[in-house]
């Protein structure tokens, strides 16, 4: 078994990760390990720096520095687009459905970065809204369905690493345990995801561990098992 | 042949002809203008020199080196367009952030260089460029004589301009440019090198106007200040249009060609205002342009 396929392969590592947006200073020394197969939350109030995680990640923000290792590779001299090609998938929080492109167009769109990636077909399989919408405009779709897409789009290239952004926020009960299983099903193929989400209910029985976020930094990681003895941390933290 | 509004049949197709070809050469530029707003959003004021470049790059091929039309018809564009890609690297990715006046500014001031410096080296007035041999000529329609040449920019341009509007809205690499227009940073981070991209797509832009200028050679002399003259009235058919828009660009050119055109016949003083007039009914009337997205 090579080293890559061990369960304990770290695939995802940031150490003591600063970012920055022009001047104001985000993330002030963020530590988080990922291993591969593993799904991880981001938890935290709006504007604890979750969203700029996964951005910093892409290298999205104006500046950053600490080390972001990506498979065993340092990634933060590497430019925005050739981050993806090391195997991650990065589904935005506003979504980015293309309003000029129609919806198979917007599934094509991501170049494949790996071999492995779910065909159309299989895509359709799972998201079967989206095989009978392919020809509408992208932005016509439901608030649901354009988030059906956003997740699909990033499924068809590949990426073994998958960064969602409040996949949830906004939409109804029923498309919500749609991608509940989504996710449970993606685990089970042995991607590795890191989830932020606001909606701690969605998150709590799917994820392997959590990390706390407030003001740029992490306060707390917290194991699936010691959820129930840390409500009251979470409760600090988050307010639910 | 009878006669209409006491017009000869003969004037008004030849007046209908020249209106074309003019909107041929307006859709054009009006479409290399259309496709690097959309991507760079800069408002690309060097495209009249660029235009301009491209009829002296045909020229000087053929007076010092023997290059023939033919070859002049690829080979300039890509110089040109060699050229734009230079500027672009150098120069014009420093103000993609900055508000569109810096761009403008900027393609502007180059423009006024470039056309400085060709006034310089070879004088105002212009040069011939000949027909090629096997263009020369023409055909009796019955209803108007048709020069071969002025019927070959016609279907030149407009295969041309198709060509790049299927291009853009119906293959893989024109949902790039779709995409990128839209949200440049989210294709970057599905591993698309927007840069590269931004510049190629400038290099098209660019090329675009050296074609038109390399077709315009043989019927109008090749002058330093050909693309300026030409260029005010490409962004008023721009404007007309809507900014950004690929059909709207192509569909409106040839439109203002022809109403300039029918202007010739039937109202001769107005016929160099038309387009401006045009321009301010579709201000008015439709802000956004006749293809243009209301923001």
């Amino acid at each position: 078994m090579t080293s890559a396929n061990r369960a304990d392969y770290e695939q995802l590592r940031l150490a003591d990760l600063h970012a920055f947006y022009g001047e104001s200073h985000i993330l002030h020394g963020i530590d988080i390990k990922v291993n591969r197969g593993e799904l991880v939350t981001l938890l935290g109030r709006n504007g604890s720096g979750r969203t700029t995680t996964l951005r910093a990640i892409m290298n999205m923000v104006g500046k950053r520095t600490g080390s972001v290792m990506i498979n065993g590779r340092e990634t933060l001299d590497v430019p925005a687009h050739q981050i993806a090609r090391l195997g991650v998938g990065y589904c935005p929080e506003e979504r980015g459905i293309f309003a000029s492109l129609n919806v198979e167009e917007n599934l094509m769109l991501p170049p494949t970065v790996r071999s492995g990636g779910m065909s159309l077909d299989e895509i359709y399989d799972m998201f079967p809204n989206l095989y009978e919408r392919r020809t509408s405009q992208g932005t016509r779709l439901s608030g649901g369905e354009q988030q059906m897409l956003a997740m699909a789009r990033i499924l068809r290239t590949g990426a073994n690493l998958l960064l969602l952004d409040e996949i949830t926020e906004g939409l109804a009960p029923v498309i919500v345990q749609k991608l509940g299983e989504v996710l449970t099903q993606l685990k089970n193929k042995g991607l590795t995801i890191v989830l932020v989400e606001q909606n701690f209910r969605f998150a709590a029985p799917l994820a392997d561990r959590h990390y706390l976020m407030e003001h740029g930094t992490i306060v707390e990681e917290i194991q699936a098992h010691e959820l129930q003895d840390k409500m009251d941390i979470l409760n600090t933290y988050l307010g639910v | 042949m009878t006669e209409l509004l006491g017009i000869p049949p003969q004037v008004l197709f030849g007046q209908m002809l020249i209106g074309l070809i003019n909107g041929s050469f307006y859709a054009l530029l009006s479409l290399g203008l259309a496709i690097i707003f959309g991507l760079l959003n800069i408002i690309n004021f060097s495209h009249g020199a660029q235009y301009m470049l491209g009829a002296f790059a045909a020229w000087l091929g053929l007076q010092y080196f023997g290059v023939n039309y033919w070859v002049a018809l690829v080979l300039a564009p890509v110089c040109v367009a060699a050229f734009g890609i230079l500027l672009e690297r150098t120069l014009l990715r420093r103000l993609y952030r900055e508000d569109h006046l810096y761009g403008l500014l900027l393609t502007f001031g180059l423009a006024l260089i470039i056309e400085g410096s060709f006034v310089h080296w070879f004088g105002v007035s212009g040069q011939p460029y000949a027909v090629p041999e096997s263009l020369q000529g023409g055909q009796n329609l019955g209803f108007m004589f048709l020069p071969t040449y002025r019927g070959w920019i016609i279907v030149a341009s407009l295969v041309v301009c198709f060509g790049t509007w299927y291009m853009i809205e119906r293959t893989r690499l024109g949902a790039y440019l779709r995409a990128g227009t839209e949200n440049p940073q989210l294709m970057q981070a599905f591993g698309i090198n927007v840069p590269l991209l931004i510049t190629l797509t400038y290099g098209y832009g660019v090329a675009l106007a050296a074609l038109a200028g390399v077709l315009a050679a043989p019927i109008y002399q090749v002058s330093p200040v050909m693309g300026s003259n030409l260029l005010i009235t490409v962004f008023a058919v721009v404007v007309i249009g809507g900014m950004g828009s690929i059909l709207g660009s192509i569909l409106t050119g040839l439109l203002m060609g022809l109403i300039e055109g029918l202007t010739k016949v039937f109202y001769p003083e107005a016929s160099s205002t038309v387009i401006f007039l045009v321009m301010i009914i579709i201000l008015l009337v439709r802000p956004a342009g006749l293809f243009g997205k209301e923001a």
